[in-house]
C-alpha cells in the first residue's frame, strides 16, 4: 500500500509498533550510537543465559549438572564396558537401542532445561497503571497501605476458578499461571520448578519433561536389565565372583540404576496420571480439583477422556515464547514509573520472604501463594519421587540453609536471607514437600555459576524503558519469536 | 472519508498520545487465547463498536485455530517427537504461523480502518498475550483535549 501524502518516512517516531515497509535499517543512525543490548540482558526474572540469550535456565544449575554427569556416565560404562560383550554374545541391537534411547534422553533433557517454559512477561507500566486504576475503582480506597490481595472470579466450563493478582509481575495470572518464586517469574500452567533440570516446568516445555523421564525410565530399566544379566552371563563362566573382578564398572551401573528406577518410574507414573487427568502437579498438591473440596468440584480443563488428555499434552500445538529473549531492547523516552513503584518493591520482597507474621494481613494472602507456588518439588506421591537420581537419601535436611550459599558472589544478602526465611516457613507448613525444592544444590558441587552466563538476580525491578521497547518491536511487520 | 491521520505515517508524525485502552484476555472457556469482546467506553466516540467487535472476534478466531488440537497438530507432534523435538530448530510451528498471519492482520486493520480514526492496535503477542492494547491518539489538528471534541473538530475542518 502506498503512502498517501508523506515524501519520506519519519525519523523521529516514538510510536512505531506497526513498521513502515519503507523503512530502512540505516533511518536511525542516531539510535544506534549506543551498543543495543538485547533483551535477555535487561530480563527482570532470575534467570540465566547462555548463548546470547538462545538457552535459558533458572538461576541455581548446580543439581542439572549432576544428572548430566550421572546420566552420562551410567550411560558412558555401560557403552564401554557391557555392550561389546552383550553384543557379541547376546546380539548387537543392544548397544543401537541404548544409544536411541541415550540420544533421546539428552534431546529432551536439553530441550526441557533450555528452553522458556512459559514465562509470562511483567506488565508494562501503562498497563500496570490500567489495572490499578481499576482495581482501585473497584476497591474504592486510596489509602496508604496496601489494600486487600486482589481477585478476580472467571467461571470456566462451569467451575469457578480465582485469578490471583501478582504483585510482582502487576497481572492477574491467567488461570493455571503461578508465579515461580525460585525464578521470579510467572510461569504459564506451571506444574513444578524441577532443580535436576535446572528449570522451571511449564506450559511450553511440560511435553519435554515427560518424554525425558519417561525415556530416562527406559533407559534406565534398559541398563540395569541389560548389565544384570551381562553379569549372570559371565558368572554362567567363571564364577561370580570372577565375573565382577572383570566388570568392575557394572557394580557402579547397577547401584546407580537400582536408586533411579524407583524414584524415575515413580515419577513417570505420577506424571503419566497427571497428564491423563489434565491437571498441573500444581494443582494435585494443592488438590485444587479434588472431590474432597466439594461434590460439585471437577476439572474444568479435562477433556473428559484420557486419550484426549494425553494428546493434547504431549501433541498439542506449542505455543512458541513470549519474552523474545534475543530481541534488541530499544532505548525509548523512559516512561514515568507508575506510582506503585514503591509498594511494589515492598510486595516482590515480601513475597519472597515470609515475614506473614510482621506485615499487614493483606499481604500473607499473595506471601503464601507464591510459596505454594513454587513448592511442589517432584514428591507429591510421597513415595520413590522424592530422591529422584539416587543421592539415596537426600543429604539436606530441612533446615539447612547452606546450600544456597552457592551463588555467593552474585546474590546479595537480602536474596539469601529471603530464601533462607521461605525455607523455614515450608517446613513448617509443607514439611514433606521439602527436598529438592528447597535444597536445590548439594553443597560441594560443581559451581552453579558458569562464567558464560549473564545473571540477572537480583534486579526484580524491570527497567521502564525497556518494558516499553517491546512496543516498538514489531520487527518490520513481522514478529520474530525465539523458536526454543 | 475525511481522516485526521491520513495513514499509519502522518500518525506517527504526531506522537501525542491521549491515553491507552486494554482489552483484557476472556478466560470463561479455559486457557485458551480469547479477548474480550466487549466494547470498551473509552473508545465510544472514536469507532464504531462494530468494527471494533468484528477485529475482535476475528482475531479470536486466529488464536483458536492457532490453539487448535487435532489432526495438523498430531502430526506436527508425533513428528517432533520422533525426531526428539530437533526438528524444531528447523521448522517453524503452526503457531508460529497463524501469529505471523495475525500480525499481517493488525497491521492490514491498523492502516485501514485505525490510523484514520487516530487508534493503533498493538499486537498482543507484544504485551505477552495478555491484552489487545489500543492507543488513542490526540487530535494533532486541534488543541482540544478530550477525543470527542478532536474528532468533531477535525471533522469539521475537512
Amino acid at each position: 500500500m502506498q503512502q498517501l501524502g508523506v515524501a519520506e518516512p519519519m525519523r523521529e517516531c516514538e510510536y512505531s509498533q506497526i513498521s513502515t515497509r519503507s523503512s530502512t535499517p540505516m533511518e536511525t543512525p542516531y539510535k544506534k550510537r549506543t551498543p543495543k543490548k538485547r533483551k535477555w540482558q535487561a530480563f527482570p526474572g532470575r534467570n540465566k543465559f547462555y548463548c546470547n540469550g538462545r538457552i535459558m535456565m533458572a538461576r541455581q544449575t548446580g543439581v542439572f549438572y549432576l544428572t548430566l554427569v550421572l546420566i552420562l556416565i551410567t550411560s558412558g560404562l555401560f557403552f564401554t564396558f557391557d555392550c561389546p560383550f552383550l553384543s557379541v554374545q547376546l546380539t548387537p541391537a543392544i548397544p543401537v537401542i541404548g544409544g536411541v534411547l541415550f540420544v533421546f534422553v539428552l534431546g529432551t533433557l536439553f530441550r526441557t532445561s533450555f528452553s522458556d517454559p512459559g514465562v509470562l512477561p511483567r506488565a508494562t507500566p501503562d498497563e500496570a497503571a490500567d489495572l490499578e486504576r481499576q482495581i482501585d475503582v473497584a476497591n474504592g480506597s486510596s489509602s496508604g497501605y496496601r489494600p486487600p490481595p486482589r481477585t478476580k472470579e472467571v467461571v470456566i466450563n462451569g467451575q469457578t476458578v480465582k485469578l490471583k493478582y501478582c504483585f510482582t509481575c502487576k497481572i492477574f495470572r491467567p488461570p493455571r499461571a503461578s508465579h515461580c518464586s525460585l525464578c521470579d517469574n510467572c510461569v504459564e500452567r506451571f506444574d513444578h520448578h524441577c532443580p535436576w533440570v535446572g528449570n522451571c516446568v511449564g506450559k511450553r516445555n511440560y511435553r519435554f519433561f515427560y518424554m525425558f523421564i519417561l525415556s530416562l525410565s527406559f533407559l534406565t530399566i534398559f541398563i540395569f536389565a541389560f548389565v544384570i544379566t551381562h553379569v549372570i552371563l559371565r558368572s554362567h563362566r567363571q564364577g561370580f565372583l570372577n565375573a565382577l573382578k572383570d566388570t568392575p564398572a557394572s557394580v557402579l551401573e547397577v547401584v546407580v540404576c537400582f536408586f533411579s528406577v524407583w524414584s524415575i518410574v515413580g515419577l513417570s507414573g505420577f506424571h503419566t496420571y497427571l497428564i491423563s487427568s489434565n491437571q498441573t502437579t500444581n494443582e494435585d498438591i494443592k488438590g485444587s480439583w479434588s472431590s474432597k473440596r466439594g461434590k460439585d468440584n471437577y476439572n474444568p480443563y479435562s477433556h473428559g477422556n484420557i486419550f484426549t488428555n494425553c494428546c493434547a499434552a504431549l501433541c498439542g500445538p506449542l505455543p512458541p515464547s513470549l519474552i523474545d529473549r534475543r530481541g534488541f531492547v530499544q532505548s525509548d523516552t523512559p516512561l514515568p514509573t507508575p506510582p506503585t513503584n514503591g509498594i511494589t518493591m515492598y510486595g516482590s520482597t515480601q513475597s519472597q520472604s515470609h515475614m506473614a507474621a510482621a506485615t499487614p494481613l493483606m499481604q500473607s494472602e499473595p506471601v503464601i501463594l507464591t510459596d505454594e507456588a513454587s513448592l511442589p518439588g517432584r514428591t507429591s506421591l510421597g513415595g520413590p519421587c522424592s530422591g529422584a537420581l539416587p543421592l539415596g537419601g537426600q543429604p539436606t535436611p530441612p533446615t539447612s540453609t547452606p546450600n544456597l550459599s552457592c551463588d555467593n558472589g552474585m546474590l546479595p544478602l537480602r536474596n539469601d536471607h529471603s530464601e533462607a526465611l521461605h525455607h523455614h516457613h515450608t517446613d513448617g507448613v509443607h514439611h514433606h514437600f521439602l527436598t529438592p525444592e528447597e535444597a536445590p544444590s548439594p553443597p560441594g558441587m560443581l559451581p552453579c555459576g558458569s562464567p558464560l552466563g549473564h545473571s540477572h538476580t537480583i534486579q526484580g525491578f524491570y527497567n521502564p524503558a525497556s518494558q516499553d521497547s517491546l512496543h516498538e518491536d514489531s520487527v518490520r511487520g513481522l514478529v520474530k519469536l525465539s523458536s526454543v | 472519508l475525511p481522516p485526521q491521520f491520513h495513514n499509519l505515517q502522518e500518525l506517527r508524525q504526531s506522537p501525542s498520545l491521549a491515553t491507552k485502552v486494554f482489552i483484557q484476555r476472556d478466560y470463561s472457556e479455559g486457557t485458551v487465547c480469547r479477548f474480550q469482546t466487549k466494547f470498551p467506553s473509552e473508545l465510544g466516540s472514536r469507532i464504531e463498536r462494530m468494527l471494533f467487535e468484528d477485529t475482535v472476534k476475528t482475531l479470536n478466531t486466529y488464536y483458536a485455530e492457532a490453539e487448535k488440537v487435532g489432526g495438523q497438530s498430531y502430526m506436527e507432534g508425533c513428528l517432533a517427537c520422533a525426531t526428539a523435538y530437533f526438528i524444531f530448530l528447523c521448522m517453524e510451528t503452526r503457531y508460529e504461523k497463524v501469529l505471523k498471519k495475525i500480525s499481517g492482520y493488525i497491521q492490514e486493520q491498523n492502516e485501514k480502518i485505525y490510523a484514520p480514526r487516530g487508534l493503533l492496535l498493538t499486537d498482543p503477542v507484544e504485551r505477552g498475550m495478555r491484552v489487545i492494547e489500543v492507543s488513542v491518539f490526540e487530535d494533532r489538528g486541534s488543541s482540544g483535549s478530550s477525543p470527542s471534541s478532536n474528532v468533531s473538530s477535525g471533522i469539521s475542518q475537512r
